[in-house]
């Protein structure tokens, strides 16, 4: 049955807020009519997460103490005072990965819980610019966590000075971070609009963070040894670059539709 | 030209079939109200009109645009005042409908006169989890008008508010706003007094589609038993 338009249309009078507040501001005309850039659109979702986040303290406080416990944990299980090489390296970044799941699982959550999705979808924006957004957030993210657990493990557990390892080990941070933050958005807005996405999440996040995890370990070992070395290996900065750049692609590729119904 | 053009819409979720064989036709400026019990799938029909849903089976032309193929093109000319807000509890109303001013390309200018429009410019720097739920409503409908949309989707739009913000919302959503509007309501001579068409659903079916003169709260009373 169709329903029948018998008379027709009304014409009625155009909005006009200001009978009820004042005059239109005088730029309303100005308005984009085809909707922001993606470099203003990632700017206001940015600022959002953000701001979120700083109000909630939801992300990263848990993962600055999962990491420290962790540390204090391992410090009185392996009872050793210091370790250093494969060892320590293996150990920083197995607990910066955990530690990194939990900012992972509640990267979408507020989104999904009190219509961000629906409010960003109404809007005339590209949709990428909620992965980058996203993505560039969660590696704000690591960088606090990083702030924090680095030079906890090196008062806990590390052997070697931090200071001479440092400016290699930021290499392989940043790297490790981009792997993470691009992997981690592109499976936390998989997870999340399903039922299981506390458990989705990590389930599909660390088998794909693996190969960032090895090249991270791989390439963090020789800056963590006794007799270390002046820099990390190229060739796991180079595979880390790769795996970042493949999953940058991916995640670029595959957004749009995550995000579809 | 027709605003919206639906034909033998089908919408289903898993098994459980939310929309069957429904059609309607809605002119530019005018109101249709959808009338029907919980569950009947009139906010499954916002949905899809809104281009959040996809249609599985059926045309829908919305703006002149067919969904989903089109469906950017009409995104920007909709405004959804769902039964969620779509706003940010931790965000204040002003940082929340900036927001979405940038997402929109809207001039900061138009939220403070829509905070303004809207009586909540005093409590505008708080938190939205502090307000009430009548004033996240008033937020909210700031919210949707906030980029001067052409067609107006609104699901029960005066839930939570009371008489006078009933009063302050009508030159945003109500007649007045000039829009085309599509009204979920349970209130029939609510309903009916703002409807040039009503559309009456069942289980996902269309039981009822008039000219609003043809139809009185009885007959709508009808659709709820």
């Amino acid at each position: 049955m169709k329903a029948e338009v018998d008379a027709p249309p009304r014409v009625k009078a155009p909005a006009d807020v200001s009978a009820v507040d004042g005059p239109a501001p005088a730029d309303a005309s100005a308005r984009t009519p085809r909707g922001p850039g993606i470099g203003v659109t990632v700017g206001a979702l940015l600022r959002k997460e953000l701001l979120v986040e700083l109000r909630t303290l939801e992300s990263v406080p848990g993962m600055a103490l999962f990491a420290v416990t962790t540390f204090v944990v391992f410090h009185f299980a392996l009872n050793r005072d210091t370790i250093d090489g494969d060892e320590a390296a293996g150990i920083l970044w197995v607990t910066l990965l955990f530690a990194a799941i939990l900012g992972v699982n509640r990267l979408f959550v507020a989104d999904a819980d009190q219509g961000g999705f629906d409010g960003f979808l109404l809007a005339p924006v590209n949709r990428t610019a909620m992965f980058v957004s996203k993505a560039l957030a969660l590696l704000a993210y690591l960088v606090v966590l990083e702030l924090v657990a680095v030079p906890a493990f090196s008062l806990l557990l590390l052997g070697p000075s931090l200071a001479q390892a440092f400016p290699g080990l930021l290499a392989v941070l940043l790297l490790g971070d981009i792997g993470v933050a691009v992997i981690g958005t592109l499976v936390a807005a998989l997870a999340v609009r399903t039922r299981a996405r506390d458990l989705l999440g990590p389930l599909l996040a660390l088998p794909l963070l693996v190969p960032v995890v090895i090249g991270c370990a791989r390439a963090s070992s020789p800056l963590l040894s006794i007799a270390h070395a002046t820099g990390p290996p190229a060739r796991w900065l180079l595979s880390l670059g790769l795996y970042d750049l493949v999953f940058g692609l991916i995640a670029f590729a595959l957004f749009d539709f995550l995000l579809e119904d | 030209m027709a605003v919206l053009e639906v034909e033998g819409l089908a919408r289903h979720y898993g098994e459980r079939e939310a929309l069957r064989g429904v059609s309607l036709s809605l002119g530019a400026g005018e109101t249709l109200v959808v009338f029907g019990p919980n569950g009947a799938g009139k906010s499954t029909l916002l949905r899809v009109l809104a281009t959040l849903l996809r249609p599985h089976a059926g045309t829908v032309r919305v703006l002149g645009s067919s969904l989903p193929e089109d469906a950017w093109s009409v995104r920007g000319r909709i405004g959804l005042l769902g039964h969620e807000p779509l706003l940010y509890r931790e965000l204040t109303a002003r940082e929340n409908l900036r927001f979405h001013a940038r997402l929109h390309g809207v001039p900061d200018a138009r939220v403070e006169l829509l905070l303004s429009a809207v009586a909540m410019s005093a409590r505008a720097d708080e938190p939205l989890r502090a307000l009430s739920r009548g004033m996240v409503q008033r937020v909210a409908v700031a919210r949707a008008v906030l980029h001067e949309p052409e067609l107006l989707l609104l699901d029960e739009p005066n839930a939570n508010l009371d008489p006078v913000a009933v009063e302050l919302m009508e030159p945003l959503i109500g007649a007045a706003s000039g829009c085309t509007r599509v009204i979920c309501s349970h209130d029939p001579s609510g309903g009916l007094a703002e409807a040039d068409l009503v559309l009456g659903l069942r289980a996902g079916r269309t039981a009822m589609a008039r000219a609003a003169a043809d139809v009185d709260s009885a007959a709508i009373a009808e659709l709820y038993r």
